[in-house]
């Protein structure tokens, strides 16, 4: 089943043509990793599938909704997509607890209770249960990082956006998050993911995407991508990267 | 000439005024001057303070309801809706273009003339303080917004909460605790801006004062009295107002 549609995007800020022709799906269950140099237009690329970014042309569905038709709620459309940031973002004022159980308290209307006991497992999977009732600034990067997946996951998203989760972080910090995300992947969650980790696009991809300069350069497996690449420019990248 | 002549009439009335002072502090059998003027300070004291509270009622009246006119002033120049930027911008013009005495003159005495109704002149005070403070707590809470990080309010709605609620549950608890101080120090604008009110009639401690001046002539010590209460005032609400800060910051 098709997760995610992506026809003829564009996207431009003012004169500054980002994303240029973009087309791709995901498929149900499927890691797709992005990666690419900077400037490629890959984060703007993953924030256009959320619509946190207005898309300036094309079409993006997801879970069969039209994001860029003017009648779609995209509020609706959002709890089903969750989002990982490269800052973390977390709620500085509120609770680890708090910043887990705001949203679906909010919008699917639980109960205190069964919200927070469901904050409590999600904490528990990512490791950091005895961090519960710590605000935010007392976590390091790696723990915040978690914190902020198991956020998102708290609104049972079928859909994870990572934008550079781990770019943030001190090198001996990244190896936590990653696997969380590794575990996120083996329990079939669709999931895109704009990285520079190429061990882990490798080792958890089921497809890799080159972008560069607005467009999608290539795509393939993983041991495609980056044993056998056929584009001049994905060469050149990867030389410089791997 | 005439000016110079005047200011130095009247530099010349204070000279004689702090001669007094300093040739009766000589010991003799008369009260000193020093003595006289804190006799005089308690004397007058209930007058004061009878001002004082008004002078604090409207201070905190305005305050209160700047805040609300000031939170709705704001939110309508950060709106998307061009026509409601318009409108807080104008409000902020006119507000910052004219002095507090032409409002206050001009609420009291204009519209009630063209409405052909008296308002209360505390409630005028109140109105204008209100409008005046409002204007420039807008401003406050517009740069308190926009210093909370772009990335909390994408993650705000990337959870699926609507603009209303993410701002209302993640932007502004936030924004709150970075104005405090700027608030507070507007509320000590306000509270001294109340002394100009005097000009409508309300009975606050600067009007008290001219009317214990209009009986006795004692300009000098009324008005360094006045000047000593309002003094005090700001320095304790001061001191109260870093107490409060120094409470929610480590909260």
């Amino acid at each position: 089943m098709i997760k995610v549609k992506v026809e003829n995007l564009k996207k431009s800020f003012g004169k500054l043509e980002v994303l240029k022709d973009i087309n791709m799906e995901v498929k149900e269950g499927e890691v797709v990793c992005l990666i690419g140099p900077s400037g490629s237009g890959k984060s703007t690329f993953l924030r256009c599938l959320n619509k946190l970014e207005e898309p300036t042309g094309g079409v993006v569905i997801v879970d069969d909704h039209d994001l860029t038709s003017k009648d779609a709620d995209i509020n609706k459309i959002r709890e089903n997509i969750g989002m990982v940031f490269q800052q973390f973002n977390l709620f500085p004022h509120l609770t680890v607890l708090n910043n887990i159980t705001l949203a679906p308290m909010d919008r699917k209307s639980m109960s205190k209770e069964d919200a927070e006991e469901k904050a409590r497992q999600l904490l528990d999977t990512v490791g950091l249960l005895e961090k519960a009732n710590e605000y935010p600034s007392s976590l390091s990067g790696g723990q915040q990082q978690r914190v902020a997946i198991a956020r998102a996951l708290a609104m049972e998203p079928d859909i994870m956006l990572f934008d550079e989760p781990t770019s943030a972080l001190d090198p001996e910090m990244v190896g936590e998050v990653l696997e969380v995300m590794k575990r996120l992947a083996a329990e079939g969650m669709t999931m895109v993911v704009v990285t520079h980790e190429m061990g882990f696009a490798r080792e958890v991809a089921d497809r890799v995407v080159f972008m560069d300069g607005g467009y999608i350069v290539e795509q393939g497996t993983p041991q495609e991508l980056f044993g056998n690449p056929q584009n001049e420019r994905t060469q050149n990248f990867l030389n410089k990267v791997l | 000439m005439g000016e110079t002549q005047m200011f130095t009439t009247a530099i010349a009335g204070v000279m004689q005024q702090v001669g007094a002072f300093a040739l009766s502090a000589e010991p003799t059998k008369e009260p000193s001057a020093i003595v006289e003027f804190f006799q005089y300070a308690i004397s007058i004291c209930p007058r004061l303070f009878e001002g004082l509270k008004l002078t604090l009622a409207m201070a905190v009246c305005a305050l209160a309801l700047g805040i609300v006119v000031g939170l709705i002033s704001c939110l309508f120049s950060i709106s998307r809706f061009k026509i409601l930027n318009k409108i807080a911008g104008g409000y902020l013009s006119i507000i910052r273009g004219t002095p507090l005495m032409v409002q206050a003159t001009f609420i009291y005495f204009g519209l009630s003339a063209v409405l052909n109704m008296s308002i209360p002149s505390f409630v005028a005070s109140v109105i204008v303080l209100m409008l005046n403070s409002g204007a420039y707590l807008s401003e406050i809470f517009r740069s308190g917004i926009s210093a909370i990080n772009k990335g909390q309010m994408e993650a705000a709605r990337s959870l699926g909460l609507p603009h209303g609620v993410a701002m209302r549950k993640i932007i502004l608890p936030q924004a709150f605790r970075i104005v405090i101080p700027s608030v507070t120090n507007q509320f000590i604008i306000t509270l001294k801006d109340t002394s100009i009110l005097s000009v409508i009639g309300v009975s606050e401690m600067m009007k008290q004062s001219q009317q214990i001046i209009a009986n006795n002539y004692r300009a000098f010590e009324t008005y360094a009295v006045v000047a000593i209460w309002y003094y005090v005032l700001v320095v304790i609400l001061t001191h109260l107002f870093q107490l409060l800060e120094r409470r929610l910051a480590t909260k």
